[in-house]
């Protein structure tokens, strides 16, 4: 084939997509007859995981010394956030007075926080979202594949809760599984009323695939581009609604609670005009999305600019519990080659529609579709272990994603169908995907843990609720594919709903103020936290060779210097002066 | 030693490796970006920029995380534009059809005069006059399937001649159509009815009643669909989980 067609790849990679060639028929053949490559055993899995798996590696943990969860073992870029100083400015100044008064404050203008603000304004409540870059810049918009409900005549919300459970190990909170599950229908009939558009066959019945570690076929998609197509719809639908004021570029960078410890708002800062703002509010809802630019253990991401564990920061130090965060997903299949695509996905569709995984040597290693930390797992475990995988030559390594199997296993025509942005993409950049396989390896894709929520948002704090990525319980230890989109949909709706009740059952708002900040604070600084780190970072720092936590890209109010900015003496920060 | 190459971004004059994005090469070089930067993927549109190169005339649009650099590019970040935005809440009135609804919204697409220039500029390929034409003609199906992929990035809108506000007349032209032309899902309500019905919520007691053992023991046990079986024709043997 490549006798006929140009081979895009440099060596080694030149020599190894022969192989995949090479192989190509006689796998065909076997996908044909219905003979995939074996799964694992739980027990192989569980021991595939802990030998390979990034979470389980050594090195990159440390115990959190400070705080509710102090003793407990996390990421290292994640333990130094949420062990951190305030950000600059709020140290700095003085918190300024509230000059906007919501019933409801969204944190976060992703999925989950665009769903909680269209159900808080549907319920007549007045909702300001808040959100780092512009509404809609999020990880929502970047998802790819699919939702899943369980809406087939072969399936149920119960048989989806099964699959939930043992993807996740059996380690979910099975409250919140089962609401994530039993809600799936209502919410997909939801999307379709609201204009969203689905992949359908003409009686308008939705197509439907498997994903990893589902027993039936329950992953909706609209092309590839599920996320953008969502994101767009929901957003339409919020800017119809009068009583949604949106905040963009204003992050929030503190809670505010009020003297009965209920919460009562956030400090923002406006990143373009660097000063901070605060706005009250009756409920906060928190929806600031997951971690990925952290950057685990050096891992690519597939996460937008903003993904900086913000939210965890600012809830951990307001005393509530965080769970799972030890355990990350890397999602199987980044994209290892060309380099500037390098971290983005190739989304599990791919090997829903028949793709497979191989080695350099052009031979199946894993079946395609085991659950996503087993087939990351499987992925290493190729490359590091048995020296299969293709070198990229910028030290990187991969393993092949046979995409063509696609066209030749369901009729020509298909691969450009079912992937319209991708393939067209490629197609630009000269990697046709009906006749290229892509190289791929694992990204830190999404933070399955997070702060601790009942079924309706709520949390340990009257009046805070939490939704979507920043949460946990829900998938456990790790989630299947598409249950991330449902899973925002679903908590983003019920926490805008209790929100706006709880705002309306609140008569009086108290002060609000940072006082529930005072003993983390204490703590910090008698375990001796260096000063110069603080949280949230808001933005990763790419530019300007800056690690993590130093500055803030973008210009922080204190010069690198140290200068302060703005007026006042600090406000609380308790052994001052260093 | 890795090649530079010269590119100007919003008049500044930078020296960056070639070969790079121009968003990973600008960083390379120090600069930190707050607006104009969303999913670092090329889905989001935040990080249109206007540019143009050396001693040619042409204005080309492209993606600061996409487009790689190239000697004497000279780059205007277009972080936002304030194209015309109708509010509607998808109702039709009586009598009116879903087409003339969307060119009631945005009858400025009556006004295209087919120069061409949003097809030229558009970064992720779009036919955009060919869509604005069929919401003209009132062909919505086809504007939404040629609009599907349009991550909004504004160039056209910004470009139009006509002050068409292409991207917002297709999302309205995609709305509408799922809303009202699409045929709705005829299982999902009997889904809806399942998933509240006191069986599931039995059923639903029932797992949660079991032990961890019986749980996985049920998990492994679960007969899988294949893969491709027709929607809505496969059933399993045991059927009480239904
Ligand atoms: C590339 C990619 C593909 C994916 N594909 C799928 C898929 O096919 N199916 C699936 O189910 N899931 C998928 N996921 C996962 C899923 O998209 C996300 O988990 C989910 O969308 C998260 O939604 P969210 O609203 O919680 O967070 P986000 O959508 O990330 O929104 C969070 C928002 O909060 C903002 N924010 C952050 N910090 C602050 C702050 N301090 N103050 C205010 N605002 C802040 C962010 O800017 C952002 O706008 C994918 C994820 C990625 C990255
Ligand atoms: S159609 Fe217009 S807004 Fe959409 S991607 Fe193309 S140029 Fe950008
Ligand atoms: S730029 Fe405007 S006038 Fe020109 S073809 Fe496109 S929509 Fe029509
Ligand atoms: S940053 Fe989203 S398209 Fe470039």
């Amino acid at each position: 084939m490549d006798r006929d067609l140009p081979n895009p790849f440099p060596e080694p990679l030149r020599s190894s997509a022969r192989l995949v060639e090479a192989t190509r028929d006689q796998r065909l053949a076997r996908s044909r007859r219905g003979e995939a490559f074996p799964t694992l055993s739980l027990a192989e899995r569980q021991a595939w995981v802990e030998d390979f798996h990034p979470d389980h590696q050594e090195g990159g943990r440390r115990e959190l010394r400070v705080g509710g969860a102090a003793g407990t073992v996390l990421p290292v870029e994640l333990a130094d956030l949420l062990e951190a100083w305030p950000h600059p400015a709020v140290r700095i100044g003085p918190i300024p007075e509230p000059d906007l008064i919501a019933d409801v404050l969204i944190l976060g203008g992703g999925g989950a926080g665009t769903a909680a603000a269209i159900a808080a304004a549907e319920a007549g409540a007045k909702v300001v979202i808040a959100t780092k870059l512009r509404q809609g810049d999020s990880n929502t918009l970047m998802a790819e594949g699919g939702i899943q409900v369980a809406d087939q005549e072969c399936d149920s919300p119960v048989q989806h809760f099964l699959d939930i459970l043992g993807g996740g190990h059996f380690s979910s909170d099975p409250e919140l599984a089962q609401t994530l599950a039993a809600d799936g229908p209502a919410t997909l009939q939801w999307l379709e009323e609201l204009g969203m558009l689905f992949d359908k066959y003409p009686t308008g019945r939705m197509k439907i695939r498997h994903g990893g570690g589902t027993s039936r076929k329950r992953m909706h998609s609209a092309g590839d581009v599920t996320g953008l197509e969502l994101m767009r719809v929901l957003q339409d639908r919020g800017a119809a609604l009068e009583n949604i004021t949106v905040l963009p570029f204003q992050p929030a960078v503190e809670l505010l609670t009020d003297e009965a410890g209920r919460a009562a708002g956030a400090v923002l800062y406006h990143l373009v005009q660097k000063r901070l703002r605060s706005v009250a509010a009756r409920a906060t809802v928190l929806a600031t999305g997951g971690l990925g630019r952290l950057h685990l253990r050096g891992f690519p991401t597939s996460n937008h600019y903003g993904a900086t564990a913000d939210g965890l920061v600012l809830a951990y130090r307001a005393g509530l519990p965080l769970r799972d965060l030890q355990h990350n997903q890397y999602h199987p299949t980044g994209i290892a080659w060309p380099e500037r695509k390098v971290g983005l996905l190739i989304t599990e569709k791919f090997r829903g529609l028949g793709a497979q995984l191989l080695n350099r040597h052009g031979d199946e290693f894993v079946h395609p579709l085991e659950p996503r930390d087993v087939t990351t797992a499987a992925i290493i475990r190729e490359c590091r272990e048995y020296a299969n995988g293709v070198a990229t030559g910028e030290g990187g390594m991969g393993v092949w994603l046979d995409i063509p199997l696609i066209d030749l296993l369901h009729g020509v025509g298909t691969i450009e169908r079912e992937f319209p942005g991708r393939f067209k993409e490629f197609h630009h950049k000269g990697l046709d995907l009906r006749v290229h396989p892509l190289l791929a390896y694992p990204t830190l894709h999404y933070q399955n843990g997070g702060v601790v929520i009942a079924p309706d948002g709520g949390t340990d704090i009257p009046g805070l609720l939490a939704a979507g990525e920043v949460t946990g319980g829900t998938h456990g230890r790790n989630r299947l594919m598409g249950n991330a989109l449902l899973e925002i949909l679903v908590f983003g709706r019920r926490a805008g709903r209790a929100a706006a009740e709880f705002a309306f059952n609140t008569k009086e708002l108290g002060v609000p103020s940072t006082g529930h900040l005072e003993v983390f604070l204490e703590q910090l600084a008698t375990a001796g936290v260096d000063k110069s780190r603080f949280a949230p970072i808001l933005l990763p720092s790419y530019g300007g060779n800056l690690k993590p936590g130093q500055a803030v890209p973008g210009g922080s109010p204190a010069s690198p210097r140290g200068e302060p900015v703005g007026r006042g003496a600090p406000v609380f920060e308790p052994g001052a002066g260093s | 030693m890795t090649a530079m190459v010269t590119i100007h971004y919003d008049q500044e004059r930078h020296r960056v490796p070639a070969g790079r994005t121009l968003l990973a090469a600008l960083e390379a070089v120090g600069m930190v970006f707050v607006r104009g930067v969303g999913c670092r993927g090329g889905v989001c549109g935040a990080c249109t920029i206007l540019y143009r190169l050396g001693q040619e005339t042409d204005l080309r649009v492209g993606l600061l995380c996409q487009e790689v650099v190239a000697e004497g590019m000279e780059i205007l970040p277009l972080p936002w534009f304030p194209q015309r935005k109708a509010r509607h809440d998808m109702t039709l009135d009586s009598g009116e059809s879903p087409d003339f609804r969307v060119i009631n919204l945005y009858p400025e697409v009556t006004r295209c005069i087919m120069c061409g220039e949003c097809s030229r500029v558009c970064p992720v390929e779009l036919d955009v006059m060919g869509y604005v034409g069929m919401i003209k003609r009132g062909d919505l199906k086809g504007a939404a399937r040629e609009s599907f992929t349009c991550i909004q990035c504004q160039a056209c809108a910004m470009r139009c001649p006509a002050r068409i506000p292409q991207p917002n007349a297709a999302l309205a032209a995609r709305r509408y159509h799922g809303l009202h032309q699409v045929r709705r899902a005829d299982h999902l309500a009997g889904a809806v009815a399942r998933a509240a019905s006191e069986k599931m919520k039995l059923t639903f007691r029932r797992l949660r009643r079991m032990s961890a053992e019986e749980l996985r023991m049920l998990y492994q046990r679960r007969e899988v669909e294949p893969a491709d079986a027709p929607p809505g024709t496969w059933l399993p043997q045991d059927e009480s989980l239904l």
